[in-house]
């Protein structure tokens, strides 16, 4: 504390050491916790709980618990294998797609590469890209092309382009001017300077972005399935309405053991490349 | 450096031969794993519904608008729900990320062998599984209701908090909590005055940033029945009223802002 005055450190003298407070206007500290303790108190109030039914619960949460250890792969081996596939599918093909679409857009919103209008409109597909969550993005477009993956995909395609594009396009505009502006000094046409001055320094980051990104695909598309959108969702959401918790563990575990190996190649992946 | 030897001389390439060869081959590859991919996924799909598809999506949206304004009394409620769920979940969670963040990071955890690993478990398997399969596991067990969403919520937080947590701790400064053992400090304290200042303002972070994506999760919770205002919006869909679907589409947008709008707010005056 460097703007303690020489008056204040006499006064601090003979007294007890005490922490400095996290927020330091004591009005403000107050309201903070009055105001939080008051909300804790209306939000507890307002949240039934109905406790013998989660009495009764515990008993099938134990159940549930205890399936983990003998996972049933088989019984509905061709259920979980069709659902898992396609959820790979959908992955893989809308994480090709969204890539190959964001990155036209991230160049538009980067503000040092991209004219302002071009700018406003790749920021406006980026925004509502964002605003609008996976699922509810899924509900619209089961509606509009009906049940099947394909659906799906154009969820994750959409989602990636939101993702991808802001994150890209952040790093665009930080990158180094003078590289970009060296490439353009030696005469290239917009295309060589894109390819030979911005590319190159963007290129480790896209893609580390873009194998997190199909990480995080993989994810959704485990719950796309509930609205009717593909994959190994619907599969896992008739286990539980069956309480065939067997198999609903033995899907779980796929999951996190693919998700878990993903994590551990885009590691590999992001080491080698930065 | 590989050169194309020509007539007018060395011309630099970027690549050998060799190196360009495993390139096309890498790309072959990977396109015709997308081809495939897609092949199954047109296979899957009934293109006679797809090609109206502009149509339907016209119709829809013919539908859903004007929004019905009035039917915005009937969803406070819900969003209040929807607030609980975010908020509640994320303090349970962050009480129960705290103590595995300090199991799992290397330089607390009392047992790298033994115990490090079990709190990688709870992080890696919390945070792969969507909410939204908590949330249906949580409903199966525990009956449908708002107190089934703040769980589900509270246990995919664990995992992104924990990890965000504890790779906090493992970047402290350790000269500052060697300062409080030598001052003959307990266990307990040293936690308290030499590990928990330096990560205060990480916790902080972590929990406004998880809070903000809980809100944006706890508006669809309600689709499988988790309480919120998803259950409104399921109700609507079911009934096909696609003006009050318009309606909490739009709401549920104004909350994602808002929240996002605070969250922004909170981290920038702490940082």
């Amino acid at each position: 504390m460097t703007d303690v005055t020489h008056r204040e450190l006499d006064d601090l003298i003979g007294r007890r050491w005490r922490r400095p407070p996290l927020v330091k206007r004591t009005w403000l500290r107050w309201t903070l916790v009055i105001g939080g303790v008051l909300y804790l108190i209306a939000a507890i109030a307002s949240v039934e709980v109905n406790w013998s039914r989660v009495y009764e619960g515990l008993e099938r949460g134990w159940a549930f618990v205890l399936a983990f250890t003998s996972p049933d792969f088989t019984s509905r081996g061709d259920a979980i294998w069709t659902g898992m596939v396609e959820s790979i599918v959908m992955t893989v093909a809308a994480s090709v797609v969204g890539i190959l679409i964001s990155i036209p857009i991230a160049l538009g919103a980067a503000r040092n590469i991209a004219p302002l209008p071009v700018y406003m409109i790749c920021r406006g597909i980026i925004a509502v890209s964002r605003a609008l969550q996976e699922i509810i993005v899924a509900i619209l477009l089961v509606a509009i092309f009906g049940f099947g993956p394909l659906a799906g995909f154009l969820t994750l395609s959409f989602a990636t382009i939101g993702f991808l594009s802001k994150l890209l396009a952040e790093d665009i505009e930080a990158m180094d001017r003078s590289q970009a502006e060296a490439i353009r000094a030696t005469g290239a046409r917009w295309g060589q300077w894109i390819d030979y001055g911005v590319t190159p320094q963007v290129l480790p980051r896209l893609i580390g972005l873009s194998i997190y990104r199909v990480d995080i695909n993989f994810r959704e598309s485990a719950i796309l399935g509930l609205v009717g959108a593909g994959g190994i969702g619907a599969t896992l959401n008739t286990a539980f309405d069956r309480y065939e918790y067997d198999t609903a563990a033995a899907i779980l575990i796929l999951i996190i053991v693919i998700v878990m190996a993903l994590e551990y190649i885009s590691g590999i992946v992001r080491a080698k490349v930065q | 450096m590989p050169v194309l030897e020509t007539e007018g001389g060395a011309v630099w390439r970027k690549r050998t031969t060799g190196q360009a060869m495993a390139r096309w081959a890498m790309w072959l590859l990977g396109v015709a794993i997308f081809i495939w991919c897609w092949q199954r996924i047109s296979d899957a799909t009934t293109w006679f519904f797809v090609w109206d598809a502009p149509e339907i999506a016209g119709d829809i949206l013919g539908r859903a608008t004007p929004p019905r304004w009035s039917y915005i009394n009937t969803l406070w409620e819900p969003l209040w729900d929807t607030l609980n769920i975010a908020t509640l979940g994320t303090l349970a969670a962050l009480v129960m990320a705290v103590p595995v963040a300090f199991l799992a990071a290397r330089n607390t955890t009392p047992s790298a062998l033994f115990v490090r690993p079990i709190a990688l478990l709870i992080i890696v398997s919390t945070r792969s599984i969507n909410s939204l399969i908590w949330a249906l596991l949580l409903i199966a067990i525990i009956g449908p209701g708002v107190f089934a969403g703040i769980v589900a919520i509270a246990i995919r937080s664990i995992g992104f908090c924990a990890k965000l947590l504890y790779e906090a701790i493992e970047e402290i400064d350790r000269t500052q909590v060697e300062a409080i053992t030598a001052t003959g400090a307990s266990r307990m304290q040293v936690m308290a005055y030499g590990i928990v200042p330096q990560i205060a303002p990480a916790f902080a972070g972590i929990a406004v940033f998880r809070w903000d994506i809980n809100i944006r999760e706890s508006t669809v919770l309600g689709l499988v029945g988790a309480g919120g205002i998803g259950l409104q919006l399921q109700a609507s869909m079911n009934t096909l009223a696609w003006p009050q679907v318009s309606l909490i589409l739009l709401v549920i947008l104004a909350a994602v802002v808002v929240s996002e709008w605070v969250s922004a707010k909170v981290r920038g005056a702490i940082i």
